[in-house]
């Protein structure tokens, strides 16, 4: 199958209008409020050498903080501003979402704009800023007849780059739940779906040269006193705006399901939202999320549906540091939960615990069955892990309970360690219980024979407005029990492969015959 | 000598750097109604100072200004700017504005009818001798240095002021260009009745120009009167500056045929 009809691609455009219309929406309010700030800030401080300075230094810290990072702080933010808002007024609002996307990419967008602003008017001739003066206007009018038409070249090219920066950067606000052309890039990485990648990426590329290439044009025509040209930009900018502002089919009755970053969480999240569709019931797929996002979203209720992991959340969201049996924890938990409104709706029936990883035939070879036996043998050996396992609780826990000490740590991207170990890149990874690709690289699982890992039975999780919802309950109760941990192994492996067959859809269908639902 | 002069500078000083810079120090010079004062001066003697002290661009610490029998502390400074024509060193254009919004400007400040400013604007450039179809929609950038200061002209008449305050106008002119405007703005100050103060460092431009002559040095007033007044002056830099001027014309006389093309 050639890269060009690649059933994958019509599958991409299908989003195109959510992903594009939602991602010109939150670049375009976030530019707009960027401006709005910025302008005036950069007009007040341009012969205010201190406020000046202050500005830019401020502007150029945030810059320095990696757009993802930047995103992220802002929600928990929000979410207490929210709650404080809620205590106060009786008035919240959703901190998920739109909201810190735009307050975050606005921030981003200040350091061009302040600096090419202030930049543009200092770098007016003072002689005819004077010559304004001396003809009798008010710094007023100074300020709007000469010194800002004369800047205006050096301001656009600040407003283009902030745009390009803006659009750019929106797309890392899938994890924090707002819908981007970025969707496509976290959901391809996660699956292995590179056509989605590169859709994503050619989508963001494409609208942030267009958004350029039209303020581009107004600003030539500004510049060249050519009313055709500003006009034309200016509708080119206006139409794009509009198109996106064409409603989305998306109804406010719709039921939310959430996602977290990986492969598991994506195909789950769509044999939820086919369940419920099956059922009558409208649905959407907020995947994606940050797993610091998901749960805070579910207790706003921004989302309504996801499914966590039992030692996840006892460990992670409720700090215990003890471990308990698999039925007890669970009970605990349900009881914990519940406190918050919570409706922990059932197991599914498989547990996605982290196991150490090793090559049948490095194993067998040095005799090692169980961690103790690694144990021995961990200070010449390296590990790998994904990007939390190694500051998680739980590996403080392993490593206390067996005495593990290896020569090196490293973290890397979850579905490329497996291949690393299988090539003896490193010599154990912290792996998946569910992951297929244990069974495709010919891994062992080491037993844990001191019970030093909490168990992780996938859990579903209602929202506090859903936890009284008996349609909901009813179209999920199919779920409950139902997919044992071969089966999620393989639709794992399967949502992995890098073909039309492997998308979340197709695999969530593919999961729920092979349990047997009809 | 009328009995209000127009212009009336009383023991004038002014300051900068918290008092470290003097610029202007307790000068006093009276300009009557239809007068060309001439201010001449080395880089640095405050004459530029002196100048914008008149429409408050600069405001003085010390003694009184009077414009038109007003105090000028007493006037609004954007008032006051509006009903005073100022020429700038070098036209000091508003590039992005064409000749015509440029001469129109003060007009428009004032809020002008657009058709009245558009005739103003017309009459202008017959004045300072520009072709109206011409020039009028040119952008700075695209008229010579002359044409230039022929615009900076005529947008400082635009709003039919009685006093003018040039600082120095053709400086930066080439000569002939120089000569032609000087002699053009000369009979401009006379058909239309301005009261007219110029700086300039150049001599021989004040007195072929101007009624009155005005010295300064480090920002005092040494000497002023007609050039027949100063050549008695008894200061020594007075003495050199016109001695300076007079020397260069008895040596060009001297190596110039007379019948030649000069």
């Amino acid at each position: 199958m050639s890269l060009f009809n690649d059933p994958r691609w019509t599958e991409a455009l299908t989003h195109l209008p959510d992903y594009l219309g939602n991602h010109v929406r939150v670049s375009v309010a976030a530019l707009a409020l960027g401006l709005a700030v910025s302008l005036p800030l950069a007009i007040v401080a341009r012969d205010k050498p201190l406020l000046r300075g202050t500005l830019l230094g401020l502007a150029s810290i945030v810059q320095t903080v990696p757009g993802l990072a930047l995103l992220a702080l802002f929600y928990p933010l929000l979410l207490a501003l929210a709650a404080l808002t809620l205590s106060w007024f009786g008035v919240g609002f959703s901190a998920f979402g739109f909201l810190p996307a735009v307050l975050a990419l606005a921030l981003y967008s200040m350091l061009p704009v302040l600096r090419n602003t202030i930049t543009g008017l200092l770098g007016v001739d003072a002689a005819i800023v004077e010559a304004a003066q001396g003809v009798g206007m008010t710094p007023r009018q100074s300020l709007f007849t000469v010194e800002l038409p004369l800047a205006l070249p050096v301001m656009m090219a600040g407003i283009r780059t902030a745009a390009v920066w803006v659009i750019g950067t929106a797309t890392l606000s899938t994890p924090i739940g707002q819908t981007s052309l970025g969707n496509y890039i976290f959901a391809g990485l996660q699956t292995q779906n590179w056509v989605f990648v590169l859709f994503g990426c050619i989508a963001a590329a494409v609208l942030a040269l267009t958004v350029d290439q039209l303020l581009a044009l107004i600003e030539n025509g500004l510049r060249n006193r050519s009313r055709v040209r500003a006009a034309l930009g200016g509708l080119g900018l206006a139409a794009l705006i509009a198109a996106t502002l064409v409603p989305s089919a998306r109804s406010q009755s719709s039921y939310a399901v959430g996602a977290k970053t990986f492969t598991e969480q994506y195909v789950l999240s769509s044999l939820i939202a086919q369940r419920l569709q099956a059922a009558g019931l409208s649905a959407t797929i907020r995947a994606g999320l940050g797993s610091n996002v998901i749960f805070d979203a579910l207790v706003a209720g921004d989302i309504d549906v996801y499914v966590d992991y039992s030692g996840t959340l006892w460990i992670n969201q409720f700090h215990h540091t003890d471990n308990k049996p698999r039925t007890e924890l669970l009970a605990d938990l349900k009881a914990t939960l519940a406190k918050q409104d919570i409706t922990l709706f059932g197991e599914l029936g498989f547990e996605n615990a982290y196991a150490l990883v090793m090559t049948r035939k490095r194993a067998d070879e040095l005799g090692i069955r169980s961690i103790s036996d690694l144990a021995a043998r961990a200070p010449n050996m390296s590990i790998a892990g994904d990007y939390e396992i190694f500051s998680r609780p739980e590996w403080a826990g392993i490593q206390k309970t067996y005495g593990l000490s290896f020569r090196s740590q490293r973290q890397m991207q979850p579905d490329f360690m497996y291949a690393a170990v299988a090539s003896g890149e490193v010599d154990v990874i912290a792996g998946y219980t569910s992951d297929g690709l244990i069974a495709k690289y010919d891994l062992v699982m080491l037993q844990d024979n001191k019970h030093a890992i909490p168990p992780y039975d996938a859990v579903l999780l209602l929202s506090p407005k859903r936890k009284d919802d008996q349609k909901l309950k009813a179209a999920l109760q199919p779920l409950a029990g139902k997919i044992d941990i071969a089966a999620m192994r393989e639709a794992n492996l399967r949502a992995s492969g890098n073909d039309a067959s492997s998308s979340p859809d197709a695999v969530a269908r593919w999961l729920w015959d092979k349990v047997g639902g009809k | 000598m009328p009995v209000t002069p127009l212009i009336a500078y009383v023991h004038v000083g002014k300051s900068f750097d918290g008092g470290r810079v003097v610029a202007v120090d307790d000068v006093s010079l009276e300009v009557a109604e239809g007068e060309f004062v001439a201010v001449v001066g080395g880089s640095g003697s405050g004459k530029t100072t002196l100048l914008r002290l008149a429409n408050r661009l600069i405001e003085a610490d010390r003694g009184r200004i009077a414009v038109e029998g007003e105090d000028v502390s007493r006037i609004d400074p954007i008032l006051l700017r509006r009903r005073i024509g100022y020429v700038f060193q070098s036209g000091g254009l508003f590039p992005h504005l064409s000749v015509a919004a440029n001469i129109g400007i003060t007009p428009s400040l004032l809020g002008w009818p657009q058709a009245e400013i558009a005739k103003r604007v017309d009459d202008l450039l017959d004045l300072v001798r520009l072709d109206r179809a011409q020039y009028r929609e040119r952008l700075p950038h695209e008229l010579s240095g002359g044409q230039r200061q022929r615009v900076g002209v005529a947008r400082a008449l635009a709003a039919r002021p009685r006093i003018v305050l040039m600082d120095e106008p053709f400086g930066a002119l080439d000569p002939l260009t120089r000569d032609a405007l000087g002699e053009d703005y000369r009979a401009l100050h006379r058909e239309l009745g301005l009261t007219t103060v110029m700086i300039t460092h150049d001599m021989t431009e004040a007195i072929l120009l101007a009624d009155r002559v005005a010295v300064m040095r480090s920002g005092r007033l040494l000497a002023e009167g007609t050039p027949a007044e100063l050549s008695t002056s008894a200061d020594a830099y007075v003495g050199e500056l016109l001695r300076t001027p007079r020397r260069q014309a008895e040596r060009l006389g001297a190596l110039l045929p007379r019948d030649g093309a000069a």
